[in-house]
């Protein structure tokens, strides 16, 4: 047990790098002057809200606190429930990174709650002062706009409350009223905007879509000898993947989308992308906009009809499988069109899990031998999704997979990982690059997390299944010591080490079965030492 | 003087019941949108109930939390909930037998009371970050319950209260009769602070109490894939 304190646990470091959850002390305004670049006029305009702020902001402001509180019951009950006990003072990832107060759970909800206060309750009406109830000035909405854009919407905090408190609920409806009164974020807006319009976050369009998937095709029929198909459009397919669009272009995501076409080549199903609804992404989450969430999530549904599919599949995205696998069927359902014998929807990773407890994929394990692998896992996958039929399964299903397909594999600290895992420091809309002082300082924990089986177990690489945490991560492990290539998908490694019928080369050149069956012997005498 | 107290007991045993059942009846009638039980989250409406039991008997979350807060603030519950069992003798006539048993525990329930609240209180001044995150109202919740404790523990050791007296006057209540209070000032400010406590209870963070039996991220069942879940302000949006 820690002393009373807590003080010591700032002395507590292991390693040159620090414990990943050491306590900084509190550095009151570090992070106050962050401000991530307001939404442009017409993206605002093109979700619904005002071009920007409204005259009788203050009024709407207030009021629309009220109506969110009467149409989401967490909103009500978080508002009134927390009693300052501290328990989530130290979860935050932010705040372990930055030392801001401001960015303590439950310091974060108060900068609203001190408003709810100020205008809905008896106590804060009469007595302000008393239970820190403040008035809503342009000061107050300010503040708002910085921290409530500095909360990755990652729930670690809702875990550790007595009450289930979350502070992600809390931080998109903040969003929710800053985007009525007309001022909203632009890396978000914009984002939501191009979905809308074109049907990816990227803007790319189906002919562009085509043209990368061609490439892609030439590129794995140069690997393995054989035709592996990245199809587009194709109706009457059995399975419509939908994945984010980092997918068709960055890096790792792209090797991950040539182990989804693999894995589906090998299992022998047909299946398509679709050019309408070319995006897993929905980042009507993080502005808490149900409509806009909605509107993003019918896409989905249509194609599913248009294109006569009997089931949808998700690829690796974070906060997307949150979406698809708690959000969709209320979205975008009911799903009565689709095969019932399937989970709608199903992601990816329970669909390549499922293939290899059926025996329909091989793999030679010794292609990823170059890689010793840990896994991140990302935020709103741990505790907001499952996988499988039991519980935790959303932890189980991919290190099952990964150890199906790498010789060498360790965990990070039980505290930064599963239900506890760390936020890589950039989702829940805060990928943007005027934020990367804050996103450096969010991934630390995680960061020394790893640089700790860096040291134990000579890790170095690690595996996420989630979009954002790869682009965050490529962008900022090289300011802890790692290549940017440091980070890899879950898919990236099956496409590695999977073999398919009829391939006659591989990328090492010649790794035959009987290779495979020596790699597999020297690995497993390894262990023994 | 037992008229006053009459009056104050009636007062806010109003507000009490009538302040927690509205809020209750805020918190059933809000529609929750979305599923977000904070996963992994049990399958099943049986496995909801072991969750939400977990959480009430042991404060599981504040366990995996911190375990100091988690040691004073389950002293202090614990101790709470057996005192207030103990005192259901000043209502009942003749005296349940378990609460007759229990009798003795509840003295020894008093110091655990006590010690959590001082340690409880204690973090709101030496760890930064609860000092930082405390109002003035955090605090003097506190003192009430310390003085609650303390009035109420000074009576049994102290100042010896004629309790036979005072079970008399709360029977006279339930019974819409006056009838004659002792005077000692442990008995009077202990019951002045409890009736005040009684009437902040559905004004302040006490709605902790009913609130967490209404948090979404803990009672609700990880079945969206099977089960559609639609609040009827978002049906709305499909006519």
């Amino acid at each position: 047990m820690a002393p009373l304190d807590d003080d010591s646990k700032k002395n507590d470091v292991r390693g040159p790098e620090g414990h990943p959850l050491e306590i900084p002390r509190l550095a009151c305004g570090a992070m106050a002057d962050l401000k991530s670049y307001p939404a442009h006029p017409a993206h605002q305009e093109a979700l619904g809200f005002p071009g920007e702020l409204i005259d009788n902001w203050k009024e709407v402001a207030i009021a629309k606190i009220g109506d969110l509180a009467s149409k989401n019951r967490a909103f009500q009950v978080y508002l009134d429930a927390c009693v300052k006990c501290g328990a989530c003072t130290d979860k935050c990832h932010y705040f372990l990174g930055t030392g801001d107060p401001k960015n303590m759970p439950v310091a974060r909800q108060d900068l609203l709650r001190s408003v709810y206060r100020r205008y809905y309750t008896f106590a804060g009406k009469n007595f302000p002062w008393l239970v820190g109830a403040r008035d809503l000035t342009r000061e107050v909405l300010d503040e708002w706009y910085n921290y409530y854009h500095q909360c990755s919407q990652c729930r670690r905090c809702s875990v550790f409350c007595p009450y289930g408190i979350d502070t992600a609920e809390i931080s998109m409806a903040a969003r929710e009223i800053l985007d009525t009164v007309g001022v909203g974020q632009k890396y978000c807006n914009e984002i939501i905007a191009k979905v809308k319009d074109i049907g990816n976050n990227l803007g790319l369009n189906p002919k562009a879509l085509r043209a990368t998937l061609e490439d892609l095709e030439e590129d794995l029929e140069d690997e393995t000898g054989i035709s592996v198909r990245l199809p587009l459009d194709e109706k009457g397919a059995d399975i419509l993947l939908i994945t984010p669009s980092a997918d068709f272009f960055a890096e790792p995501h792209i090797d991950g989308l040539l182990g989804y076409a693999k894995v589906f080549h090998a299992a022998g199903v047909s299946w398509t992308l679709s050019s309408y609804a070319s995006e897993a992404a929905n980042f009507g989450m993080f502005i808490g906009s149900y409509e806009n969430m909605r509107e993003i999530a019918l896409r989905i549904r249509k194609a599913a009809i248009e294109l006569g599919v009997k089931r949808i599949v998700f690829g690796e995205c974070g906060h997307a499988w949150r979406v698809a696998y708690s959000f969709l069927n209320t979205l975008a359902g009911p799903f009565d069109f689709l095969d019932q014998n399937y989970p709608i929807p199903q992601h990816i990773l329970e669909f390549t899990y499922n293939e290899i407890q059926k025996g329909t994929l091989k793999f030679d394990k010794s292609r990823n031998d170059e890689f010793r692998m840990t896994y991140h896992d990302s935020c709103n996958v741990a505790r907001g999704s499952r996988m499988g039929d039991m519980p935790g399964g959303q932890f189980e299903i991919p290190r099952a997979v990964l150890r199906a397909v790498c010789n060498n594999y360790f965990d990070m600290d039980r505290d930064t990982i599963m239900e506890s895992t760390v936020c890589c420091g950039g989702g829940g809309g805060l990928l943007t690059d005027e934020l990367m002082d804050l996103r450096t300082k969010g991934a630390s924990p995680r960061m020394k997390a790893l640089q700790q089986v860096t040291k134990d177990h000579g890790v170095t690489h690690m595996a996420a299944i989630c979009a954002i945490c790869k682009t965050q991560f490529s962008k900022v492990m090289p300011k802890f010591g790692y290549e940017m290539d440091s980070i890899l998908s879950v898919h990236q490694l099956v496409s590695n080490a999977i073999i398919l019928d009829g391939q006659e080369s591989n990328p090492d050149g010649q790794a035959s079965i009987k290779d495979q069956q020596e790699a597999d012997d020297n690995s497993a005498t390894a262990a023994e030492e | 003087m037992s008229t006053l107290y009459a009056l104050l007991y009636y007062f806010a045993t109003l507000v009490l019941v009538a302040g927690l059942a509205l809020k209750i009846r805020q918190y059933a009638k809000t529609p929750a949108p979305l599923k977000i039980p904070t996963t992994p989250a049990p399958t099943t409406g049986g496995g909801v109930f072991w969750r939400m039991l977990r959480e009430l008997v042991f404060f599981e979350s504040l366990f995996k939390s911190n375990k100091w807060i988690w040691l004073f603030g389950y002293l202090f519950h614990v101790g709470l909930l057996i005192v207030l069992l103990r005192h259901l003798r000043y209502f009942t006539q003749p005296v349940w037998f378990w609460v007759e048993w229990i009798q003795p525990f509840g003295v020894y329930a008093s110091f655990a009371m006590v010690i959590g609240l001082a340690g409880l209180w204690a973090r709101r001044f030496l760890v930064e970050r609860i000092r930082y995150i405390s109002s003035p109202s955090d605090h003097l919740m506190l003192a009430l319950l310390l003085g609650i404790a303390i009035s109420g523990m000074m009576m049994k050791f102290v100042d010896g209260t004629d309790i036979v007296a005072v079970k008399v006057f709360f029977l006279g209540l339930m019974r819409f009769q006056i009838n004659e209070l002792p005077t000692q000032t442990p008995l009077l400010v202990h019951l002045g602070l409890v009736a005040l406590l009684m009437i902040i209870f559905p004004i302040s963070k006490l709605l902790h109490a009913p609130g967490v039996f209404f948090s979404p991220t803990r009672n609700q069942v990880d079945n969206p894939r099977e089960k559609r879940h639609l609040a009827a302000w978002a049906a709305e949006l499909e006519r």
